[in-house]
């Protein structure tokens, strides 16, 4: 097995008997999804709006070459340096140049799941610069040493006191147990860093190619001071970000939000173009925007998963999906977590060792009917278990297919089989059944029926 | 890094031979500007005036912003000034406008033309900043503020509270019409930063408790003129 796979199983199987755990999950999204329901409840027809951003999407994935070299132009004609990075080592190289060439002494960082894709902050802080996350969620992740539990609510599993001693450890506070003086705590503690460090790094929402601005959506307002206060922003983006029309985030915007945090809109949507223009009194010097390609062409080259493409990170998906909700973020060990990480992260790290994570969906369909963008989600994870069977298929999978296809298309061979396998399926119930071990230990197998399913219809319709 | 680009255009022209399907859709897919498709389907905001003041009186009631609805400038001027005494605001930054001036200098307090002087240090001293606006979004609550309406970038995030005084004509029914008056005005010369601000800064990271107040302004006034 691989240790991916391995990790997965030991993790998700711890998490799902900490009913605890479980029971605090569920109570912080119970209020996500009482806003959620009262902000769509606004939207005159939520089920015609998701076709409408699934459309922004779709026209401009598919037409990508024409949209990215559009959106390339107008961001470089505002005054903004584009560098392009065919993976995550390239990208690191370009960031950590930039960094070098500056001499930046305190470079501090908003919220960016693409960096923790490419993990920016290990190589910064190993050629010797510090970094520091400023959104609270990621602050608290980076002193825990962790990675995001959740890729829109970063630490929504950890308990107030646990951030309290996080914080009195690090920050020398007082314990207190309101969320109101933690987050104050950390506002004090990052507004000087703000002030004084030289770089600041940010992600990128949308990349709109009739303007050339990037479109970031937050709520702390972080992302704002990180892209005022340093006299360098790098922006750093996944290519399939791009979007044809300023227009298109009419929609895109507000369902964002709601999808994601059930809000009307997030508290800040901003839009940069170029560094500090002339006649401005404040913005950085430098604006550089890092697209990164890092397998999304190979999504891209799948049309039967390229919507998978479409994904605002919203984190809708996550929110609604019972295996989330029940094994926690971190056991998948993905940067995206939840359906549209097991969907991604095979395409993005290899089938072989990540297919176990298209196993991890019960198939409800509740991701599907959460997405935004109309992304197939769970229909995507039975794709990529037909497309690892493919691939590599095990011995199991060549015995029982074959096995199967020889049964079937012989009537009097499936029925006797059907005979004997009702004869003797009580004794099957005592036997350790190969490959159906993890399934039998949880479940009683039904008591075989006298007839079969066939010989019932027969005899029903005489 | 020449090199990386026509590579990774050379994957997408490659990767695009082959088709897609379009999306599942609930509708047919309309023709035409997103906002103007998806007009009828987003939330209202409002077909005549007094309906987008009234939905964005309401929105920005459950956002825990404050509305001030003011007849004329010099009211204006009056309802910052009793917020700056209230408030008992040492400092305010304010931008160097026509319409803030004489609300500045109304103030009881010391009172700084930031984007005139610009010092980031200075800012985040300052207990109120006070901006205009580009436009006021009904339909959301939210206000668009840009580096050229509002003295820069820093001057409405990095103070404890921000203030936009606005007239009450800047009211815009819905985030479309919003983002089209930004692109008539400005055209390819946009400012380098538009920013909608949808309510005071707020997280939910701490066990999705909402706290105002993150990193931005705790409060955000509005102060409605007309």
């Amino acid at each position: 097995m691989d240790d991916s796979k391995a990790i997965f199983l030991k993790d998700a199987t711890v998490n799902a008997a900490d009913g605890d755990q479980r029971a605090f999950i569920r109570k912080a999204l119970g209020g996500y999804y009482t806003n959620r329901d009262l902000q769509k409840a606004r939207y005159r027809d939520w089920e015609r709006a998701r076709d409408a951003a699934s459309m922004a999407k779709w026209s401009a994935v598919n037409d990508l070459a024409n949209v990215l070299e559009k959106f390339v132009g107008n961001f470089e004609r505002n005054g903004g340096v584009v560098h392009w990075a065919r993976d995550a080592a390239e990208a690191r190289a370009i960031i950590l140049k930039i960094a070098e060439d500056n001499q930046a002494k305190a470079i501090v960082k908003s919220k960016c799941m693409t960096s923790e894709e490419i993990h920016l902050n290990d190589a910064l802080e190993k050629a010797g610069f510090g970094v520091v996350e400023s959104d609270l969620g990621e602050f608290i992740q980076q002193l825990r040493g962790e990675a995001p539990y959740h890729f829109v609510f970063p630490c929504m599993h950890v308990k107030r006191e646990a951030i309290s001693e996080l914080f009195t450890k690090h920050l020398g506070t007082a314990p207190t147990d309101s969320p109101e003086e933690l987050t104050m705590i950390a506002r004090r503690h990052l507004r000087q860093l703000y002030v004084d460090a030289d770089i600041g790094i940010t992600g990128a929402n949308f990349l709109i190619a009739e303007t050339g601005q990037i479109s970031i959506t937050e709520n702390e307002g972080n992302a704002r001071l990180t892209a005022a206060l340093p006299r360098i922003h790098i922006a750093l983006s996944g290519i399939e970000k791009v979007v044809n029309h300023l227009d298109d985030l009419s929609v895109l915007l507000p369902m964002l939000a709601t999808a994601g945090a059930g809000q009307p809109m997030t508290c800040y949507n901003t839009l940069y173009s170029g560094p500090r223009k002339k006649g401005e009194c404040d913005g950085p010097e430098q604006f550089h925007l890092v697209l990164l390609d890092n397998a999304r062409t190979r999504i891209l080259a799948d049309p039967e998963q390229r919507d998978a493409l479409h994904c605002i990170r919203c984190g809708a998906c996550l929110n609604v999906c019972p295996i989330f909700k029940n094994i926690g973020g971190l056991a998948y060990g993905t940067t995206y977590q939840g359906p549209i990480g097991s969907v991604i992260t095979p395409h993005l790290r290899g089938l072989k060792q990540w297919n176990h994570l298209s196993g991890a969906s019960s198939l409800c369909g509740a991701c599907t009917d959460a997405c935004p963008v109309r992304i197939d989600l769970h229909h995507h994870l039975l794709h990529n278990r037909r497309n690892a069977t493919k691939e590599s298929p095990t011995l199991f999978d060549q015995v029982f297919h074959h096995g199967f296809n020889f049964v079937i298309k012989r009537p009097w061979l499936f029925a006797t089989g059907g005979r004997i396998f009702r004869a003797t399926l009580p004794l099957l119930q005592k036997l350790p059944i190969p490959y159906m071990g993890a399934w039998m230990k949880t479940r009683d197998l039904p008591k075989a029926p006298a007839q079969s399913f066939r010989d019932q219809w027969k005899n029903q319709n005489v | 890094m020449s090199d990386a680009r026509s590579d990774i255009f050379a994957r997408i022209r490659e990767a695009l031979k082959v088709k897609a399907p379009k999306p599942h859709l609930k509708g047919e897919p309309v023709a035409g500007k997103t906002s103007a498709v998806a007009k009828p389907w987003l939330p209202d905001g409002g077909e005549s005036a007094d309906a987008s003041l009234a939905i964005l009186a309401e929105q920005l009631a459950k956002l825990k912003a404050v509305l001030i609805r003011v007849p004329d400038q010099a009211a204006a001027a009056k309802a910052v000034a009793e917020l700056a005494t209230a408030k008992n605001w040492q400092k305010v930054a304010y931008h160097g406008h026509p319409l803030l001036r004489p609300v500045a200098a109304a103030l009881p307090c010391e009172a700084w033309e930031a984007d005139a002087s610009f010092e980031k240090q200075k800012l985040e001293g300052c207990d109120a900043g006070l901006t205009t606006c580009e436009s006021i979004v009904a339909q959301l609550g939210a206000i668009l503020v840009s580096s050229a309406s509002s003295g820069g970038r820093a001057l409405s995030i990095l103070p404890h509270v921000h203030v936009v005084v606005a007239e009450a004509g800047q009211v815009v029914p819905d985030l479309g019409s919003a983002l089209a008056l930004a692109k008539a005005r400005h055209g390819d010369q946009m400012p380098s930063m538009l920013s909608f601000i949808t309510g005071p800064s707020r997280t939910g990271d701490i066990e999705r408790i909402l706290v105002l107040g993150a990193h931005g302004p705790k409060e955000l006034y509005l102060v409605l003129v007309g």
